[in-house]
């Protein structure tokens, strides 16, 4: 109650602690939705369609895999279902998350998991953890900034497309991995923290080489989760927790 | 409609499931078991990881410099430092190894 009154005393401030947290992911994801929009053009889409699907689905990864598929001809379930398999991960996620929003309203619930990215999840969830209130105003002042500037690079990306000099000079496709080991990292005084990335590094190297892209995510992933879940519970501090 | 409309609109259907799903399914029990809880809280590390395995993998010397920094910045920087210091290291380096 204590903490909802301090947080509901400084809900502008809370909105603005979320912001600046966007700032990286701002960042880091908009070579990501330029190259998105280019490439959608390139694939068929038409700019509204590229906007659209940004808008809609809002999940960098599966829309470079729709966008790829469908330039290929593949046929329109298979797409789905692909896109459906890269952002498989975020069950993980609701089920994280999940507990630490359960309060909030439902509308505010659903809202909530509309925006819930990779980046989304690992900042709110590290803020539940260092002992702070996930509220929906800080968490939208993390999600909405990555939302609108995701959209609308993606417009701009699909208009202005062919005009991207050298992607490869520029590092653009190598960003996000940097930006989500530094989010690994961030993670580094969990119980069982390095056990887990072991596994996860495994599994999905070893995925990736036989299943192939994307099910190396969601395989590696359970692969680490079931790492943690099978090891007694002490050694993952359930018990040490207050 | 076109059929273009109905794979984004479909798709975008399922994404929101997999971002609803896991919290709808969890929810229906009442107490977490003390496993399924270490195995939640596993979940960042976990799934992070393999968006990052398989690339290192198939990456080359300018990437993993960029990585090695990004790694050795974690250790004193936040987010923000450690991002910027991996990126501008790719930048430079990918100018001479390409």
């Amino acid at each position: 109650m204590t903490a909802e009154a301090i947080s509901e005393s400084r809900t502008g401030g809370d909105f603005w602690d979320g912001v600046r947290l966007s700032m990286p992911v701002v960042v880091a994801s908009a070579p990501f939705a330029i190259l998105f929009g280019a490439i959608a053009v390139d694939n068929g889409f038409s700019v509204l369609e590229a906007f659209l699907m940004s808008a809609l689905i809002f999940g960098g990864a599966s829309q470079m895999v729709g966008i790829e598929l469908f330039g290929q001809h593949v046929a329109p379930w298979l797409i789905v279902l692909s896109i459906f398999a890269v952002n498989f991960r975020h069950v993980l996620y609701s089920a994280g998350i999940g507990r630490r929003i359960a309060h909030w309203p439902l509308l505010q619930q659903a809202l909530g998991y509309f925006i819930l990215t990779d980046p989304q999840f690992a900042v709110a969830e590290a803020r539940a953890v260092s002992g702070k209130p996930v509220g929906f105003v800080w968490y939208l002042g993390l999600g909405l900034p990555v939302y609108v500037f995701w959209v609308i690079e993606s417009g701009l990306g699909a208009v202005f497309g062919k005009l991207i000099p050298d992607t490869h000079a520029l590092g653009i496709d190598f960003l996000l991995p940097i930006y989500f080991l530094g989010l690994v990292l961030g993670f580094r005084k969990r119980p069982l923290w390095l056990p887990v990335v072991a596994a996860s590094a495994a599994g999905s190297i070893i995925a990736y080489k036989t299943v192939g892209s994307p099910w190396h995510v969601s395989i590696g992933a359970v692969a680490g989760v079931l790492l943690a879940v099978v090891l007694p519970p002490h050694h993952s501090g359930i018990g040490e927790r207050p | 409609m076109s059929t273009t409309f109905w794979i984004i609109l479909a798709g975008a259907i399922a994404t929101y499931l997999t971002r609803v799903g896991g919290h709808l399914v969890i929810s229906r029990f009442e107490n977490i078991h003390p496993r399924v809880e270490a195995g939640l809280n596993a979940v960042p590390a976990a799934v992070l990881t393999t968006l990052v395995a398989p690339a290192v993998l198939g990456a080359g010397p300018a990437e993993w410099a960029a990585l090695v920094v990004t790694a050795l910045v974690s250790l004193r920087g936040g987010l923000m430092s450690m991002f910027l210091a991996g990126a501008a290291v790719l930048i430079v380096a990918r100018q001479f190894v390409g």
